[in-house]
């Protein structure tokens, strides 16, 4: 047992911290912000040149055959600089779906262009009232010839409009509810009958409404009536790299309120001297160390081969890092005062995106009936 | 990174399970993990077992007993130990008084009390806390003079546990009224027979008599009792109390707390239903659950930390005592949440209610509501959850 970084893996994260920490300072996010889709092409590319947009994937499809260890510093440092580009849509959801679902040929053609940064994806899976049920699927494919046909929509897309291609989940047979039945087709975001209305998310980032009426897709991701399974691992690995990057989050959160407490005036005193708000402090250090440690346990669960057990771990994993981002999101604002509450100060935006983490592939309640239906956790 | 043990590692866990799974006596393994208060007979015949087998002391120096373990192998030894319901060796004598010792005695302290503590022959308790001195340990005022070639010590001692079974107490006493209040204390032993020392038991409120005060009025001592430098005793109490970092948690007896929780739950019923199929207090159990599966990857980031640190204590093990009591006491709601109205009988005995003398209700009520009045002290002993957090603002925060 050993929480050490390998060499590889800490020249990966002083590489990561580096960029972030040049590039990514609050000012240039928010001129981030401004640009198309709101996120930056030309970060885009630096990412492909670091090998960051073919981390995950093996090294003879262009990647740089980093396990789950090289996402999760990777993701904390875009939790810490707030990174606005699409790198959980594009290469963790839809190269891990390429990955676990995909044809050999497909695998070899498709996780290149996402290496070299040429190809972004998204995730369409959520239905208006499927919430995080990956197998409520109401949208349909049927087959016409030796193509299908994809009607149905998609409610809240991650990065739907700007993405190159969407992975849609869709029912090839089955009823509303059933596992079987449903297939991970790829659609080119621009053909015909598909319509995306994209929208600035809560967070900075950008998520869509789409439609597809008679959309003609391009290829389906392995068996179409079988590709439930490879969605929940894939889930899984997502929902361990959001772990990591609340972790991100809560670092920020916790560094810069004992910062500004150290710094803060009042009473003719700096506000750190009061020990109300020391202990409180203490309390989100306290949220964050039981965050870390969780999300290395996710880290490692997301491995784990059987899939009771990796789901069981993964959920009860982000439980945890629910509440410890909740308390520290809470605080974070609180013992900032007014200031937190402005757009212009950063603070309220490391909230806002932990807040959007939380309910991101399933909330606090949801995730621990998952726990407890799972039985004991030891 | 590598969350998995090498083949050594777990050949050792499986070594501590099968000792105190199969080769401990199972019948004090049942009493504890049933929550029930061991006599002081029970309490020694389980600390010999340990100590001989070489378990009692394993953070001792090697020439007094101790092992080479590494942290995890440490880290093992507890977890299977607490799992098991094995009870901890004695930790007056193994985790405060002998470690002291071994580390500031002269040699003739050593030889004359060490392998006697190790294996309990000497029980020994705790003199610290005061009426006025609590947190502020520092400002203790029971005084040791120096006449001739004794100490005599005067004052008053409390919250000293189990001291109704002690052979010896080592107490703080002030010997310099006039130094700073941290450098005017030394560390004195003093058998528990000499004249002057009187005892009040106290009773807490689960019914138990686990405390008392302790009163000295003119205790006479031989000087050499004081152990090490005189006036040295803060940095050996400091010492003492920076003992124990990750064993504070107890994230293994919260694991047997809550898997017996977990059977007693599916046999209690409410109504047709079972106790475990309640949304509430399954999302309770559950949630208490997630926290310490949290606890126990921070305690193993704090044990695999160890290793590089030199004897620096993580500042990560700092949460460990704070978290850990905070579950301990989560555990006990749970079960006074499954054994519902018969949390209420309460028997007074002088050894602390425990067993269901009077035979209300199922076997293992009788201890729920006590476990849990006595549980309110575990964030309150060993330096207040507040003072935790003094801490952890101090030496982490840069407060």
């Amino acid at each position: 047992m050993d929480f050490d970084l390998s060499d590889d893996q800490r020249l990966l994260k002083d590489s990561v911290d580096r960029l972030i920490a040049d590039r990514y300072a609050f000012d240039s996010r928010k001129k981030i912000m401004a640009e198309p889709g709101g996120w930056s092409r030309d970060m885009w590319a630096q990412f492909a040149e670091l090998g960051l947009l073919g981390l995950p994937f093996p090294e003879a499809q262009g990647g740089f055959g980093g396990g789950p260890v090289e996402t999760m510093l990777v993701m904390e440092a875009i939790g810490r600089g707030l990174v606005l580009e699409p790198f959980l849509p594009t290469v963790i959801l839809g190269g891990g779906l390429i990955q676990a679902a995909g044809s050999p040929e497909q695998q070899k053609t498709l996780l290149p262009q996402i290496a070299q940064g040429k190809k972004t994806y998204a995730f369409a899976q959520v239905e208006r009232s499927s919430r995080y049920n990956l197998a409520d699927v109401q949208t349909t494919a049927k087959q016409d010839g030796g193509s299908w046909i994809i009607n149905g929509e998609k409610s809240v897309v991650m990065a739907g409009d700007t993405a190159d291609t969407l992975i849609v989940t869709a029912r090839t047979a089955g009823g509303r509810f059933d596992r079987g039945g449903i297939g991970l087709f790829l659609v080119n975001a621009k053909a015909q009958g598909v319509t995306i209305q994209g929208y600035p998310t809560q967070d900075g980032a950008h998520a869509a409404e789409i439609r597809f009426d008679n959309a003609r897709a391009e290829a389906v991701l392995g068996d179409p009536a079988g590709g439930l399974a490879a969605a929940e691992l894939v889930m899984d690995q997502a929902m361990a790299a959001i772990c990591a990057e609340a972790v991100g989050l809560m670092h920020e959160m916790h560094v810069s309120t004992v910062d500004y407490m150290k710094t803060r005036k009042q009473f003719g005193r700096a506000i750190s001297e009061f020990q109300v708000l020391q202990h409180r402090s203490v309390d989100m250090f306290v949220a964050l160390e039981q965050a870390r440690s969780m999300s290395i346990f996710a880290t490692f669960a997301a491995s784990e081969t059987d899939p009771a057990t990796r789901s069981r771990n993964i959920s009860a994993a982000k439980v945890q890092i629910n509440n410890s981002g909740k308390h520290i999101g809470q605080e974070c604002v609180q013992l900032h005062g007014g200031i937190a509450m402005t757009m212009e100060y950063k603070a309220g935006h490391y909230f806002k995106r932990m807040t959007m983490l939380e309910q991101l592939f399933g909330d606090t309640n949801t995730h621990q009936a998952k726990v407890a239906k799972a039985g004991s956790l030891f | 990174m590598d969350l998995s043990f090498t083949p050594e590692e777990l050949a050792f866990r499986d070594e501590c399970r099968k000792f105190f799974r199969e080769e401990f006596p199972e019948a004090i393994r049942r009493k504890v993990l049933d929550g029930q208060h061991l006599s002081k007979d029970e309490i020694v015949t389980a600390h010999r077992v340990l100590n001989a087998k070489g378990w009692a002391t394993p953070h001792w120096p090697v020439e007094w007993g101790g092992k080479t373990w590494s942290a995890v192998q440490y880290y093992f030894y507890q977890d299977e130990m607490q799992q098991a319901g094995v009870p901890s060796p004695l930790a007056f004598n193994t985790s405060m008084v002998g470690p002291v010792i071994a580390q500031f005695a002269s040699e003739d302290i050593k030889k004359r009390f060490l392998p006697a503590t190790a294996n309990l022959d000497i029980w020994w308790c705790q003199g610290f806390s005061e009426p006025g001195a609590g947190s502020d340990l520092a400002s203790l005022r029971t005084k040791a003079e120096k006449r001739g070639n004794t100490w005599v010590i005067n004052g008053q001692k409390t919250w000293t546990t189990l001291a109704q079974h002690a052979d010896w107490i080592f107490v703080l006493c002030r010997t310099d009224a006039t130094a700073k209040k941290q450098e005017g204390i030394s560390f004195i032993l003093a058998d528990m027979k000499t004249p002057g020392i009187t005892r009040r038991p106290i009773q807490t409120i689960d019914g138990g008599h686990e405390v008392n005060e302790i009163f000295f009025d003119e205790v006479v001592v031989p000087e050499e009792n004081l152990v090490g430098e005189v006036n040295k005793g803060w940095d050996y109490a400091k010492f003492l109390l920076g003992n124990e970092r990750t064993g504070i948690a107890r994230v293994g007896f919260s694991k047997a707390r809550l898997k017996k929780i977990r059977e007693l739950a599916a046999l209690e019923r409410v109504g047709e239903q079972r106790v475990i199929d309640d949304p509430k207090f399954i999302e309770k159990l559950t949630s208490t659950e997630i926290r310490l599966k949290a606890l126990e990857m921070t305690q193993l980031r704090v044990v695999a930390n160890d290793r590089g640190r030199g004897g620096r204590p993580d500042p990560a093990s700092s949460i460990l005592k704070l978290e850990g009591s905070v579950i301990q006491q989560l555990t006990t709601e749970l079960l006074m949440d499954v054994v519902g109205p018969y949390v209420m009988p309460f028997a007074e005995s002088d050894e602390g209610s425990g067993r269901n003398e009077m035979g209300w209700g199922p076997e293992y009520a009788a201890q729920s509501a006590p476990a849990y009045f006595n549980n309110r002290k575990v964030s309150i002993y060993g330096g207040s959850n507040e003072i935790q957090r003094n801490i952890i603002a101090k030496a982490i925060l840069g407060f």
